[in-house]
């Protein structure tokens, strides 16, 4: 029964993996792009370390270590939830509209319109900086410290795919101003790719707490690396990653009811 | 003459209908710029000095390539790729006026209007934040402007460039966003000065045409030696390319099909 109710979701994601490798040259450059452009933070962070041999504390391995899980995360994310971003111009064309009158919800919908495989390629690239970093780290694993990074897969995008919706959500009421959600998206996957304590104090309670980028990576490598926090939170906040990844989702999807239904469309 | 500035007009105005998506940019320069600044004086805390630099020139290269960004604009263009696709180029061809002419004067006057409100905002809410370094020379200024139109001249005719690739690739997309990724990059608009990089990558760097559009003029910016060779290796790199430009137009014209009939 299940089967049958997912088989036209499945032939839409048939169809639109077909129509991205189309165009091969295309498919292929595209993946590249996406696994450079992140991969240009990395090197700046190890432009970086050419200068100095720890960044407020933290060696070349354990930022690579943070790095690679928000950038896993990160890619995640964005071949879940990246079509949000073409979001202004769907409501900008009267296209929202559409989407009201179909019986499947309208997230579900805007998310549909592209599963961007291209976007694997910063998953890959993320991933092998991952590998280096945990090669190159001293620690001593413990079942624990592998439950912690392996829920990161599932925390992380969570968080970030929840913040992602938020942050575009506020195109109901302002149409053009999609750009905005940059500066939490992208802005936050640069963000969490550094230790928080790298940051200013005001910064960092926003971005860190209000937006709980902080627990995308910095709170579980601190479990992994056994440190205590800068910051001064008590020792058992990373277990708490997964009760605030549940709470922003629950955050996430009430912040969108409440923009559908302040939706006037923009009478074009 | 009368015809480009009028073009030139039309791309001011065009950028300056959007006013909410103006604000929004703003937000999100300065929102990067901190973090990226934090990210610089984590680098300097150790240090006095990395690469001739002081942290108060880090964070004047931090704030003033946030601003230039969408100025010198090397991110995402496809205006012409597009048009190729659709084939509004055989439009455009027909008109009476020179087809990299037309587009250059729009994107001069695109430019005018992102340096006034993209750019002067962050670096202006930076200043009270943070101590910026601030050109010691008046005459600096004039410098730093003229460095900048021919950062926006080289960015042009690299964008133009790969937008005629569409003539040859049906699929534009790939070749387009790997470059506008790749660009900021190799031009030092990307987070830290360029010259904060091994000195052997950046010594090949300062002359390739990329460093034109952000090490060079913020170099010029915060007066580091050899503004006037800086500047010359700009204009040398705005000619050769809008030059190249031409040639490739050239060979794009003859091979025009127009898709469709």
């Amino acid at each position: 029964m299940a089967s049958t109710a997912a088989r036209p979701h499945l032939w839409l994601l048939r169809a639109s993996l077909r129509a991205q490798v189309a165009y091969r040259l295309s498919f292929a450059l595209l993946t590249v792009t996406a696994a450079l452009a992140t991969f240009m933070d990395f090197l700046v962070i190890g432009a970086i370390f050419t200068h100095l041999p720890r960044l407020a504390g933290w060696s070349l391995p354990e930022i690579g270590l943070l790095y690679g899980i928000a950038g896993v995360a990160f890619g995640i994310t964005d071949i879940c939830v990246g079509a949000l971003d073409a979001f202004p111009q769907i409501i900008r064309d009267g296209g929202f509209d559409v989407l009201l009158v179909r019986p499947v919800g309208t997230l579900y919908q805007v998310l549909a319109r592209e599963f961007a495989m291209r976007r694997f390629g910063k998953v890959a690239q993320a991933g092998a900086i991952l590998a280096y970093s945990i090669a190159h780290l001293h620690v001593t694993w413990s079942a624990p410290k592998v439950a912690m990074l392996a829920s990161t897969l599932v925390t992380g995008p969570l968080i970030f795919g929840s913040v992602w919706v938020m942050a575009m959500t506020h195109v109901f009421w302002t149409v053009d101003t999609g750009e905005v959600a940059n500066a939490f998206t992208y802005g936050g996957s640069f963000l969490t790719s550094y230790p928080i304590n790298v940051f200013a104090g005001w910064l960092r309670d926003l971005l860190a707490f209000v937006i709980p980028m902080a627990f995308v990576a910095y709170y579980p490598v601190l479990l992994v690396l056994g440190r205590p926090d800068p910051v001064g939170l008590p020792s058992f906040t990373p277990l708490l990653t997964p009760a605030v990844a549940a709470g922003v989702v629950v955050l996430a999807a009430a912040v969108w009811r409440t923009g559908v239904r302040h939706y006037r469309g923009t009478g074009s | 003459m009368r015809l480009y500035w009028a073009l030139a007009c039309l791309g001011f105005r065009r950028h300056a209908a959007y006013r909410g998506a103006t604000v929004a940019g703003v937000f999100t320069n300065t929102v990067w710029g901190f973090m990226i600044a934090y990210v610089n004086l984590a680098l300097f805390s150790s240090q006095a000095r990395v690469a001739g630099y002081d942290a108060s020139d880090a964070l004047t290269y931090v704030w003033l390539t946030q601003g230039m960004l969408m100025t010198v604009a090397v991110w995402y263009w496809v205006d012409i790729a597009q048009r190729v696709r659709t084939g509004d180029v055989a439009t455009d061809f027909q008109r009476p006026v020179d087809f990299q002419g037309y587009w250059l004067a729009q994107d001069l006057g695109r430019a005018a209007y992102h340096a006034l409100f993209r750019g002067i905002p962050p670096v202006l809410f930076a200043s009270l934040v943070f101590r910026l370094r601030f050109p010691s020379h008046p005459v600096t200024w004039l410098w730093f402007l003229l460095s900048l139109c021919a950062a926006v001249c080289v960015s042009f005719s690299l964008r133009f460039l790969v937008n005629l690739s569409a003539f040859w690739i049906h699929d534009h997309r790939g070749v387009i966003s790997i470059t506008s990724f790749a660009f900021p990059f190799l031009s030092g608009l990307y987070g830290i000065p360029l010259a904060f990089l091994p000195p052997a990558v950046f010594r090949v760097l300062a002359v390739l045409p990329f460093a034109s559009m952000g090490q060079a003029p913020m170099s010029v910016f915060l007066e580091r030696p050899g503004t006037a060779g800086t500047m010359l290796l700009q204009v040398f790199w705005a000619a050769a390319l809008l030059a190249l430009g031409r040639l490739v137009l050239r060979a794009a014209e003859r091979r025009l099909v127009i898709q469709g009939g």
